[in-house]
């Protein structure tokens, strides 16, 4: 890792102020940042430690939640208003990750994650438009296992890998943001980018831009939700698909429903598609099958990531299962 | 004479101290006036460095160095082989680059971070050639190598496979293949070099076979082995890639020598994936032919490997299939592909590993074929005899193994139907298959010494690469002596101890357990003798079998008065210590006999029916090794070698970019191993064998055949759970799905 100057500020507005200057990066837990440094992927100037600022609070409310920037992981995932209304999100985060990364990651981390592009991370590998714009991508043409099949473009086919973001994109969370132009709520959904032609750019924060808080809404689905996902091994590994659903039943009939999928695309993926079939219909195994049969149609796979077609599927309806009372 | 220490569940004797942080290891010993080394490796896989700047990585305040091709002083043995297992090092005296990531600089800098940052600041321009970094099933050049493993023929043949398949009633023949992998040992390859003067050093390594690093640096530099001192008291794992001493040790002393001060090295995990050596990819294709019963009427397996261009590794997979089943007409081939990349080494259980998995498999698809129980098929077909070799077993308890392996899995309940055992959105499956692995021995030497003090210091410069050998050799010493084991300290790691082989090949019980066995039973006699000459002691002209010898105290037999104590006697001695060396050699009655432990792997599987994810439910490994020695850290050797099975089977893939041939799973989170969870309770049984034959110990050695046979169990097993039959490791889910 390189040279590089460190603060830690105890107020938000120094934050704010020391984000402003060019080669500054903040820091949370550093589970990913400190990685990312000593591959030489990234070479900040400055570190802007924010690990004294007050944001480590879970707020319950009658309409929702509110989640500090700096909740860890573990906390969050163990909280029992998360644990009894947003069960989807809890099984998420503790799906992820090992509990030594879940006690140092934070929330705010956790949403601005970076790919695990193998060739994103091995800086002896030239073509990167995601590292380097304009360099090209080696994953193209390379071992793409791992990468997304949706959203992806003729620039980068990386995957966003967070387990976290999928939950809270089926829980309709926002994201609550501030900077030197003062304070934004920005849709979970809208927060993060399509690689499209510039692969470098990655969420809707701008530089120097803080995460403050997250909010999650109190729904008539979030409470009936789980995430299902699928891995290379029993724990420690990153989904190859995964799925959040969240269903609000009317006896056996499904008034509102939410599917989203990680491990399969360049962002968070929510898929209405699946969602439309499912209201109004019972629910059952067909029904689900049926619905998850839509996911996946906008697919682009590479030679050794087609099977995430099938398996993106799968994840749906085992996730749907568990939220309709069919497992 | 035995004091049943040897057999008993010793805990470690060097626990305390790692647990505990206090075992010092080569990257951590305290040297004053330390440099920190860091080296720079290549992008290309293929071709010449044509330039490298340094000056911005000199700049970096705090570096002492950068070296490279341009600046390194010239080491003419630099690409001598000094025997077969010895490796061709890249110690940057050419410009030519064999492989990605070959070493091409060394930054020295007096903290880490500096060598760190001005490693990144070394940029280089290259010549890149195409090259091939993938061994593919057709369309390469293949060539028989002089050997297939330490014991073995390239190309071995009995009877006549042709005539035999072709009149078979059924035959199997299929190809199967192993990926690569590497070992990532916990520790990391690091190493603390000081010299003394310009011909005299010191390295604090972490290695499997100190004496190689000695002959290694030696040749190197030219200078006599006997100023080379190697110490490695502990070992963070090895698994084979800490067998041989690899570039980075070179470069190291290389660094110091330039630098003229101490010099500290650690590899990073990225780098563990290129400059230490792998398992190799195979491909092997195997052929049985039988008759309607299930008995074998020829075998043929052809193994094909990769190696790398300027050096030569072959696992030697088809050597199991020589002598592990009764068969009259069998053939077994290796041939060999040069690509560019880093050459291969030993990974435990080189060629066994790899050769059960598809003779295991093939066996299996036969006892499909048949219909027969895979566990008939076996015992139909056991090998009374090493038909390979044409030898008497020296012991083989085989038998008992899969008997009591069988019982405890409960093996009987198994339903032979594919996906007809389930449990909710599972499919479950059983699988079996036969586990071995030679029981090797080679001369070894160890040094025991009884002080005034009262306490015994044994010596044998060997390695403990988390094994137990300091826990196991006390035990032997303690029992050889007839002395409480507290009394016994076991010192090993150094190279100015006596010599002994690589911790590698599961023979250090064996070599050096037997070295350490006779030096305790020479210093016995050698005590007595003294007694008996002394005309101060009590015993003075007795018979020497008319003493006995226990617990430090010594007896003329029937006359308890008549005593003498084994401290009083090295005091009187005028010394502080009396002590007696022994070399074993191999044991001569070895030759005639065929030597190799036994086992049996039964494993349930589960695979989730959607998404086809597949988990161990539990496993049973049945082995018989000859004597136990210390059933706790016995077991600990079967346990992580049935790991290693599950990694071996499901996870471990060392992936190649087809274009660069750089690894692309590169780190912990793409290389899996097994975490907790992918690992259920294991059932090791150890079963009862008594070998007279296989060394002065009667241990045949354990560290490997844990993980031979266990992956095509746990592929046998998924077969039974889904119907499916995957021939190319690991089984992950998008090749069920
Ligand atoms: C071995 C390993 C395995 C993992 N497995 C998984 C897994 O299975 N599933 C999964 O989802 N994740 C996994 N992760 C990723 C893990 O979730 C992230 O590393 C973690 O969430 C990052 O949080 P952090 O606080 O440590 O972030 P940091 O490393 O501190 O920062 C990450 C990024 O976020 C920015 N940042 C942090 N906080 C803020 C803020 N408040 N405002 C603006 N920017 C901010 C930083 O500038 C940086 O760019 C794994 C990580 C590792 C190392
Ligand atoms: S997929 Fe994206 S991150 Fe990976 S190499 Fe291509 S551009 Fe870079």
């Amino acid at each position: 890792m390189r040279n590089f100057d460190y603060q830690k500020p105890a107020q938000e507005s120094e934050a704010i102020r020391s984000g402003q200057t060019t080669g500054a990066r903040f820091i949370a837990g550093g589970t990913l940042l400190v990685d990312l440094l000593r591959l030489d992927v990234e070479q900040p100037e400055l570190l802007v430690d924010l690990s004294a600022l007050p944001w480590r609070q879970i707020e319950v409310a009658a309409d929702g939640v509110r989640i500090g920037a700096l909740v860890s992981n573990s906390d969050l995932a163990e909280h029992p208003a998360i644990l009894a209304g947003f069960p989807a999100l809890s099984q998420a985060l503790l799906s992820g990750a090992s509990p030594q990364l879940r006690n140092m990651a934070t929330v705010g981390g956790n949403l601005l994650q970076r790919t695990r592009c193998a060739y994103f991370r091995d800086v002896a590998v030239s073509a990167c438009n995601k590292r380097k714009a304009g360099s090209g991508c080696a994953a193209l043409a390379g071992y793409s296992r791992m990468h997304a099949v949706l959203g992806v473009s003729d620039q980068c086919i990386a995957l966003h890998p967070s387990d976290m973001c999928v939950a809270l994109l089926a829980m309709d969370a926002v994201v609550h943001t501030r900077g030197p132009d003062g304070e934004r709520s920005i849709f979970l959904a809208d927060f993060h980018t399509l690689p499209g032609a510039h692969p470098e750019i990655e969420s809707a924060l701008k530089h120097g831009e803080l995460v403050t808080h997250v909010s999650l809404p109190k729904t008539s689905f979030s409470a009936r939700s789980a995430y299902v996902k699928a891995r290379d091994r029993a724990s420690y590994a990153f989904a190859l698909a995964s799925s959040a659903a969240a269903i609000d039943l009317d006896g056996q009939i499904i008034r509102q429903a939410r599917v989203a999928l990680g491990g399969v695309g360049t962002k968070p993926w929510r898929c209405m598609e699946v969602e439309q079939a499912l209201v109004g219909r019972p629910a059952t195994r067909e029904v689900f099958q049926a619905a998850a049969a839509l996911a996946m149609s906008d697919a682009r796979t590479t030679e050794h990531n087609g099977f995430k077609v099938q398996l993106a599927r799968r994840v749906i309806v085992r996730a749907l299962e568990r939220v309709g009372g069919v497992l | 004479m035995t004091f049943g220490n040897v057999g008993r569940p010793v805990s470690r004797v060097d626990g305390p101290l790692k647990v505990t942080g206090k075992a010092q290891y080569a990257a951590e010993i305290p040297v004053a006036n330390v440099a920190h080394a860091v080296l720079v490796t290549s992008a290309v896989g293929r071709g010449h460095l044509r330039s490298i700047d340094t000056r911005r990585a000199e700049q970096v305040p705090g570096v002492l160095h950068v070296i490279t091709s341009g600046n390194v002083p010239p080491l003419p043995g630099a690409k001598k082989k000094t025997d077969p297992n010895d490796r061709i090092l890249q110690v940057l005296q050419e410009d030519e680059i064999h492989y990605p990531d070959q070493p091409i600089a060394i930054v020295v800098a007096s903290t880490l971070e500096s060598a760190q940052e001005a490693a990144f600041l070394v940029s280089a321009t290259y010549a890149a050639d195409e090259l091939h970094a993938d061994l593919m099933p057709i369309g390469q050049d293949r060539y028989k190598p002089k050997k297939a493993g330490p014991s073995g023929d390239a190309d071995t043949k009995r009877g006549d496979v042709e005539a035999a398949v072709n009149g078979a009633a059924v035959r199997i023949d299929q190809t199967y293949s192993t990926p690569v992998q590497n070992h990532n040992p916990m520790e990391p390859h690091a190493l603390t070099v000081v010299w003394q003067g310009e011909d005299h050093v010191t390295l604090y390594d972490t290695s499997q076979g100190i004496f190689a690093v000695r002959k290694k640096v030696s040749a190197l530099f030219g200078i006599p082995a006997a100023n080379v001192r190697v110490i490695s008291r502990f070992v963070g794992g090895g698994f084979g890639c800490k067998g041989s001493p690899w570039s980075h040790v070179g470069l190291a002393a290389i660094a110091a020598r330039v630098a003229q001060r101490p010099v500290k090295l650690a590899l990073t995990r990225q780098q563990m994936f290129s400059l230490v050596g792998h398992r190799p990819k195979t491909i092997q294709h195997l052929v049985l032919a039988a008759d309607r019963k299930g008995k074998l009427l020829a075998v043929q397996h052809e193994s094909v490997s990769e190696t790398s261009r300027f050096d030569e590794f072959v696992e030697p997979a088809a050597v199991v299939t020589r002598m592990l089943y009764s068969c009259p007409n069998v053939r077994t081939t290796h041939r060999l592909v040069k690509l560019d990349i880093p050459t291969p080494t030993f990974m435990r259980a080189p060629g066994e590993s790899t050769g059960t998995f598809a003779l295991e498999s093939a066996m299996d698809e036969l006892a499909v074929e048949l219909k027969l129980d895979p566990l008939q098929l076996r015992l139909e077909n056991y090998a009374e005899r090493d038909e390979g070799e044409d030898k008497p077993w020296s012991s083989k308890s085989l038998r008992e193994c899969y008997e009591q392996g069988a019982a405890r899995f409960g093996w009987s309940r198994r339903n032979a139907t594919p996906r007809a055992m389930r449990d909710g959105c599972w499919l479950v499956g059983y699988g079996m298959a036969t586990a071995t692995y030679p029981a090797r021995q080679s001369g070894s030497s160890a040094v025991a010494k009884f002080r005034r003090d009262g306490s015994l210091l044994v010596q044998a410069g060997s390695q403990d690469i988390g094994t137990g050998t300091y826990t196991i050799m006390a035990q032997i010493a303690a029992d050889a002596l007839g002395v409480p084991l507290e009394t016994v300290t076991f010192e090993l790691g150094d190279t100015i101890m006596p010599e002994t082989p690589v911790s590698g090949g599961s023979q250090t019980a064996s070599s050096t357990g037997s070295a350490v066995r006779l030096a305790a039973l020479a210093l016995r006699e050698k005590l007595i003798a003294t007694a008996l000459a002394d005309p101060q002691s009590a015993l003075h002209g007795l018979k020497a079998d008319a003493v006995l010898l226990s617990g430090g105290q010594l007896t003329a037999q029937g006359q308890p008065g008549k005593q003498d104590s084994l401290s009083a006697l090295v005091a009187r001695s005028g010394g502080s210590e009396i002590s007696a060396q022994i070399s074993s050699v191999e044991k001569l009655e070895r030759a005639q006999y065929s030597l190799h432990s036994f086992g049996a792997q039964f494993v349930e599987v589960r695979v989730d029916e959607d998404t086809a994810e597949v988990r161990v439910a539990r496993a049973v490994g049945a082995f018989a090794a000859g004597k136990i020695l210390n059933p706790k850290t016995a077991r600990s050797q079967f346990y992580g070698g049935m790991v290693w099975g599950i990694g071996f089977a499901l996870e471990e893939h060392s992936v190649r970019d087809a274009r660069s041939g750089r690894v692309v799973t590169r780190d912990l989170a793409d290389y899996h191993v097994p975490v907790h969870a992918d690992v259920p309770e294991l059932v090791v049984l150890m079963v009862d064998e008594h070998d007279p034959h296989v060394n002065e110990i009667g241990a045949k050695g354990i560290g490997e055949i844990g993980i031979t046979g266990i992956s095509a169990a746990i592929a046998n097993a998924v077969y039974n759970a889904t119907g499916k039959r995957v021939r190319d490791l690991p089984i992950t889910l998008d090749k069920l799905i």
